[in-house]
């Protein structure tokens, strides 16, 4: 009988992802309405002293794989270790991170095992499917989604399939408070490795010099379109969120233009971010920008156009030219800093 | 070498229709385009003919008028195509898009798959990954730059992570995930498109496949997943919206809207 809520714990040079524990604590509670137990799920090469961070952060108990073949990814040692987890845990549900690691180990394990996954899902919930004749009153993970670009929204089951496998993009799912009295088993299981499993060769592992900014961490982020009339106006932005603690980010366009890196892109296909504030300058709001950080808590848009679409998530929409709005409210924030300091 | 490109013709996601009863998108009538990872992957593949030699092959799964998509990517420079085309085929998930598009993969021959990362209106980024493990051949995913084929059969491409790359050598039969980043599609040129509407596009149905497929496992009934429900987003309460402020002004409505907040 398939049980309990499996979250694959992503790592990278053995430091966990943040979106693992987002998706522990997204777990604890499918896991109250399922009344069964969060079990996280670790793969690498001497990872078992990461196990207690997952149960600290939610986890009740920690089923891992070591082996040298896990220190860096690739997909298949990885897809070889968790379908041997999947084949003697049976899961009812399975999470993963929706990042370049597990949307490439997602889909891989998905098919090995027969079962169905759902991409990028932006609410999960446990309900009954009413119409099933079956087993009335079996309960389901109902995996909710935009498609179409974001245009819809879609209810996904997996009805007949086990594990129910899932994937979250970071900053979408909330962690919990860590609890260092928690405790719970870490369990290994036995993986035998052969050399054929490693099947393409590393040659060479470049790691970014220039640290990315994380943009689905900042507590603010001022956001540039392009209103902002060019790359340099970035750098009245970036004036703006030195001084409230933010960070800036950017819609779609300039980043294609090159005005702007990529790691600072929101949107369906750069990063959802969910910050304190949110100011889109000079971005018109298209869909695909929109369904990246519409879970803002409060949102400011200045656009030229009083039709833009931006004006229709924005909680404080104002008509006019970010060019001359974005230098004065550097200098009247200065201003407020000194008044109130 | 034989090189295979999957593509997919996705609406233009500014329009979409959906199927009420079904709850699966009513491709027809809808402007359509290649996706764009997809002919990212074509041009890749159009590259590595040139310098390497070989063929490219198109393939593409979806409904009669899929057949457009392919006459592009032959006018582009490709020298065959087929179109994976059944009622049997319809509403099936990625699981099973996957089966059938490496049962047809099986049938046509490969050395090297190239298919786009992800679809515009799916947006699963499944399906390459699913037909790479259907078929039993290495996949390297999110492949922003092919360097070179060595020994005529192992290819050297750069896999990216958000912190990170790989330089990949992985040997043929393979698969690779193309992102749009991986080459600049070119245009159709006017010899081309003629040759293209003359070229036949055979078409691949489930008789054709049905010795590699299970047919309980495929299309709308078979799929592991199915879609419950579709529905457009709610619009997030409009809050207040100022046309008339200068530009002191709303620097003062600003802040104070910072403050209030506890921003500031």
């Amino acid at each position: 009988m398939s049980r309990d809520i499996y979250v694959v714990a992503e790592q990278r040079d053995g430091e966990i992802a943040k979106v693992s524990f987002e998706l522990i604590g997204e777990a604890t509670k499918l896991a109250a309405d399922l009344e069964q137990k969060v079990v996280g799920v670790l793969m690498g090469d001497q990872i078992k002293d990461k196990a207690q961070s997952l149960i600290e952060a939610g986890a009740d108990s920690v089923v891992y794989v070591e082996d040298k073949m896990l220190a860096e990814y690739v997909t298949e040692p990885y897809a070889k270790a968790l379908t041997a987890i999947i084949k003697e845990c049976d899961p009812e549900i399975l999470l993963f991170g929706a990042t370049s690691i597990g949307r490439d180990l997602a889909p891989r394990v998905a098919s090995r095992v027969h079962t169905g996954l759902t991409a990028d899902c932006t609410k999960l919930d446990i309900d009954v499917w009413k119409a099933n004749e079956e087993d009335p009153g079996q309960k389901l993970l109902f995996m909710t989604r935009p498609a179409f670009g974001g245009n819809i929204m879609a209810t996904i089951l997996c009805k007949h399939y086990r594990p129910q496998m899932a994937t979250v993009r970071p900053g979408v799912m909330k962690r919990i408070p860590v609890d260092h009295s928690r405790t719970g088993e870490v369990k290994e299981i036995k993986v035998e490795f052969k050399p054929e499993d490693m099947n393409v060769v590393i040659r060479e592992i470049v790691k970014e010099e220039h640290k990315k900014v994380d943009i689905t961490e900042a507590k603010c982020l001022i956001s540039g379109g392009r209103g902002i009339g060019s790359p340099e106006f970035y750098g009245t932005l970036q004036e703006v969120a030195d001084i409230i603690g933010g960070e800036i980010s950017s819609s779609r366009a300039n980043v294609d233009a090159g005005w702007i890196a990529r790691d600072r892109q929101v949107g369906q296909t750069g990063k959802t971010v969910r910050p304190e504030l949110y100011m889109a300058c000079g971005i018109s709001g298209a869909i695909q920008h929109v369904a990246g950080m519409e879970g803002s808590e409060y949102i400011i848009a200045i656009n030229k156009n009083d039709t833009a679409a931006i004006f229709d998530v924005a909680d404080l929409g104002i008509v006019g030219d970010v060019r001359v709005i974005m230098p004065k409210l550097v200098d009247a924030l200065k201003k407020y800093k000194v008044a109130n300091a | 070498m034989k090189i295979v490109v999957c593509i997919k013709q996705v609406p233009d996601t500014n329009e979409v229709k959906l199927d009420p009863v079904t709850n699966t998108l009513i491709r027809d009538g809808v402007p359509s385009i290649i996706n764009h990872d997809d002919k990212s992957g074509i041009e890749a593949a159009l590259v590595l003919k040139e310098r390497f030699g070989g063929t490219v092959t198109v393939v593409c799964m979806g409904p009669p008028q899929a057949d457009l998509a392919l006459r592009e990517a032959l006018a582009m420079g490709c020298d065959d195509a087929y179109l994976i085309s059944a009622r049997e085929f319809g509403g099936s998930d990625t699981w099973a898009t996957a089966a059938i598009i490496s049962a047809a993969l099986k049938k046509i021959g490969y050395d090297l798959i190239i298919t786009g990362r992800q679809a515009i209106d799916g947006d699963t980024a499944q399906v390459g990954p699913q037909i790479a493990e259907t078929l039993g051949i290495p996949q390297v995913s999110y492949a922003e730059e092919i360097y070179d084929i060595e020994d005529g059969n192992k290819v050297i491409v750069k896999r990216q992570y958000e912190d990170r790359y790989h330089i990949i050598e992985v040997k043929m039969p393979c698969l690779l995930t193309a992102l749009t980043e991986l080459a600049d599609p070119r245009y159709m040129h006017a010899g081309g498109i003629i040759d293209a509407y003359e070229k036949e596009i055979p078409v691949i149905g489930y008789e054709d496949l049905k010795d590699d497929l299970v047919l309980e496992h495929i299309g709308l009934k078979g799929s592991p997943t199915n879609v419950f429900k579709s529905f457009t987003k709610q619009a997030k309460g409009t809050g207040e919206l100022h046309k008339e402020l200068s530009p002191d002004e709303a620097v003062e409505l600003i802040i104070k809207k910072m403050e209030d907040r506890h921003i500031i």
